[in-house]
């Protein structure tokens, strides 16, 4: 796996697999999801329903969300058992 | 039984692709590749999927891939089983199409291949239209529902393709949805572990198509299930299971969240009411007459 | 098995060559006039002569497409069809040659419908030329067996990965019988190496062709267009190897009779059978006329034909294929003589399409009809019909 694009002009076209093949898809969002720590029971299913596998599992702790890619679908939130994330305003955040 | 702590971190459909956020069948694919692994070859024709693989150089996936054009998927995965065959060593080849490429343009071949028993796993990831072209009907297309060529809503019944699968007596057919991910995955397991043809169709939201909030993929494969509308069974041996998920709902609750179905009269929903408890009567009928048949292998 | 030599129809000699290549996978769907060559494989199968899995497809553009997976998952393979088969392939064929994977197909040439005819014309194979597939023509079933050999290793070699087409007549080549030759098993495998492709490699996973940006897309056809251009040099190494090994000879282009004569015949497949006998017969009754068979097509052998017309007042083309208004062999022909020091005269004859006799007595008294004086160009093209003369 690469995470830089590189090209390959070999006798048929082919691609190599690449994170981020459509850029830094975290610039979509419009909302992003928050973990509420106290809430969460680390029962990673945020983890499981994320469409883009952009959430990282973490041995015996609360799950990461990686922002540079994480779209804001909002599935994760929609469904946490514990009610543990909220979806917050992109734009609150870029004004900081 | 899948357990979520037996799934590898892994991934094989990497992050940050050009899919729709909140896409039902990112989801499928993404579960669906955790339970095979990376010894496989996915041969898939146009659609959402290989539009959301990448532009080259880039791939979004970690696994072999033959992209085919459409229609043509089955023929391609028939040859590549084949050369396995005759070399006595390969890949797990899956087919990964759409409702659009297995239902109407690559039916004959699907169909054959199901016939000929050709040792491949097919997955049929169903969004219920031509949605990479944005937004045209099929024959997958749910009565009612509103598309760019039926901007008034289908009014022909969406086909039944898991059962005309199961009618080719294959080693295995089941349906599966993106709400229920541990149910889709051991169905995923069942059908790897065995040979033959197997045909897995999976219902696979998409909220843009289907005029929905972009964080309900899973809740609406779960009212689908819920309301009867799609229903979840196996057929393997020629028994068919019916999977019964709670209580049933009204099938108003699955229409309320999209706006395909806004131009439902009322007269449509009852109709629609009637045929799907008809039909659920009918898997029910046939879960009952398969357990006393016995099939003659 | 010795080499010997047995009484074979163009099909059965085509399907000993898919024998001895050793193909591993073949996907085929009947069509007059090509079944008697897929049963014969499926004969050859059936008693073991051949390990191969035949794939019962449900159309010709399944049969082609799983050809395609069969090459991709490293396994040699075969199909054959005619006219409305090969038609219905047609998408397959431009993903073969656009998407370079090596394999053979044999195109017993049939008339297009409507309206239905089971009879050979060369319009169906001549009109897949863009696809991007190498085309040689046969006419004769030892060549077609020989063919069919050498097709693999063109195709295969890895300065080409281009897939190939022998054409040749239906009903006229595939179900006449001629004494053939057919080569040892074991020399031929040391002709034809065994077949790899290594491009599905879960360690190094790839995605094939998936969308190109055009300016990529711009490049990769331009490195199509070079291996294209490459084949023909293959082409004719492969001929030369199959020349020194089994002692036949072959050319992209056959120069038969007196070349030195002022009248040229050109013809494809079995009218440059029939075209032989004619200079045979002309050449006895004192006339002086040649011919040139073109027996490779795609790529056009320009320099070839070029050098092979040098000095000749006019060619006389006996087309058997029609482009709308014009025959595509006299079409391609006319194009590769534009930049050639020397041009004789273009006649072109439209001969027995759908089927219809080419007769030798109507060449013969055509070419009588020539040679006191060459009519001048341009001329319209002359429909040779049966009992007709030029």
């Amino acid at each position: 796996m690469v995470s830089q694009k590189v090209k390959v002009f070999d006798y048929t076209p082919y691609s190599l697999p690449t994170e981020g093949s459509a850029g830094l898809t975290g610039s979509w969002r419009s909302k992003r999801p928050i973990i509420m720590v106290e809430k969460c029971t680390k029962c990673n299913l945020c983890w499981l329903y994320c469409p883009e596998g952009t959430i990282i599992r973490v041995k015996g702790k609360v799950p990461e969300i990686d922002l540079t890619y994480c779209k804001g679908c909002g599935v994760c939130a929609n469904e946490c058992p514990s009610k543990a994330i909220e979806m917050e305003d992109e734009a609150k955040w870029l004004n900081r | 039984m899948v357990t979520i702590s037996e799934l590898v971190d892994e991934e094989f459909l990497l992050k940050g692709n050009s899919a729709c956020a909140g896409c039902g069948a990112t989801m499928a694919i993404r579960w669906l590749l955790k339970i095979l692994g990376k010894e496989v070859v996915l041969v898939m024709p146009a659609g959402c999927v290989s539009v959301f693989q990448g532009m080259f150089p880039a791939s979004a996936f970690n696994v072999p891939v033959v992209d085919s054009s459409f229609g043509a998927q089955s023929s391609f995965s028939a040859g590549l089983a084949a050369a396995y065959k005759v070399k006595g060593k390969g890949l797990k080849v899956v087919t990964l199409a759409g409702d659009g490429g297995t239902g109407d343009i690559g039916f004959h071949a699907v169909s054959a291949a199901a016939e000929r028993g050709d040792d491949v796993l097919y997955v049929c990831y169903d969004n219920e239209a031509y949605m990479n072209t944005g937004v045209q009907r099929s024959s997958l297309t749910p009565y009612g529902a509103k598309t760019g060529t039926d901007p008034k809503g289908k009014i022909e019944w969406k086909k039944n393709l898991p059962l005309i699968m199961a009618a080719h007596n294959i080693t295995y057919v089941a349906t599966a949805s993106v709400g229920y991910p541990f149910d889709l995955m051991r169905k995923v397991k069942k059908a790897a572990s065995l040979t033959g043809f197997r045909y897995i169709h999976i219902l696979t939201p998409c909220p843009p198509g289907w005029g929905a909030s972009e964080n309900l993929a899973a809740e609406l494969g779960r009212l689908a299930v819920r309301c009867g509308i799609f229903p979840l069974f196996e057929v393997e041996k020629g028994k068919l299971t019916l999977h019964k998920i709670g209580s049933r709902l009204p099938v108003q609750k699955y229409f309320e969240l999209q706006r395909r179905f806004d131009g439902l009269t009322e007269k449509q929903i009852q109709y629609i009411q009637k045929r799907v408890d008809e039909e659920l009567r009918y898997l029910e009928l046939l879960e009952k007459a398969t357990s006393e048949v016995y099939r003659v292998e | 098995m010795a080499e010997q030599i047995e009484v074979l129809t163009g099909n059965a000699a085509a399907a000993y060559g898919v024998k001895l290549s050793r193909a591993q996978v073949i996907a085929a769907y009947p069509i007059t006039p090509q079944t008697t060559l897929v049963e014969r494989i499926a004969e050859f199968i059936m008693k073991g002569e051949l390990k191969a899995e035949y794939i019962k497809v449900e159309s010709e553009h399944s049969a082609l497409a799983a050809c395609i997976g069969a090459s991709l998952g490293g396994a040699r393979a075969f199909t054959a069809t005619s006219s409305q088969g090969l038609l219905l392939m047609q998408e397959m064929l431009f993903w073969a040659g656009y998407g370079r994977t090596p394999m053979v197909m044999a195109v017993v040439t049939r008339a297009i419908a409507p309206a239905w005819n089971m009879w050979s014309e060369h319009t169906d194979a001549l009109a897949q030329r863009d696809t991007g597939w190498i085309q040689i023509f046969c006419h004769n079933n030892q060549e077609v067996l020989d063919t069919i050999i050498q097709a693999y290793k063109i195709s295969e070699d890895k300065k080409v990965m281009i897939p190939v087409m022998v054409c040749y007549d239906g009903f006229e080549i595939s179900h006449t019988s001629e004494n053939v030759v057919v080569p040892e098993q074991s020399d031929v495998d040391s002709f034809l190496p065994s077949y790899e492709n290594d491009l599905i490699d879960p360690d190094k996973p790839k995605l094939l062709w998936n969308g190109v940006y055009p300016e990529d897309a711009f490049r990769f056809k331009a490195m199509l267009s070079e291996a294209a251009h490459r084949s023909g040099n293959v082409v004719n190494e492969v001929q030369r190897e199959f020349e020194s090994k089994f002692g036949r000879r072959y050319e992209a282009i056959e120069v038969y009779g007196k070349p030195e004569s002022k009248i040229i015949l050109m013809a494809m497949g079995s009218v440059a059978s029939t075209a032989k006998a004619t200079v045979d017969t002309l050449n006895r009754e004192g006339y002086s006329v040649g011919l040139i068979r073109v027996r490779l097509f795609r790529p056009f052998p320009v320099s070839e034909l070029q050098k092979a017309i040098e000095g000749a007042e006019a060619l006389v083309i006996l087309d058997r294929s029609l482009s709308f208004t014009k025959g595509i062999l006299c079409t391609e022909v006319t194009s590769a003589l534009y930049s050639a020091k020397w041009r004789p005269k273009i006649l072109e004859y439209i001969v027995g399409l759908g089927g219809a006799v080419v007769e030798h007595r109507s060449i013969v008294d055509t070419v009588k009809h020539l040679l006191p004086k060459v009519p001048e160009e341009p001329r319209e093209a002359v429909w040779l019909k049966p009992g007709g003369q030029g």
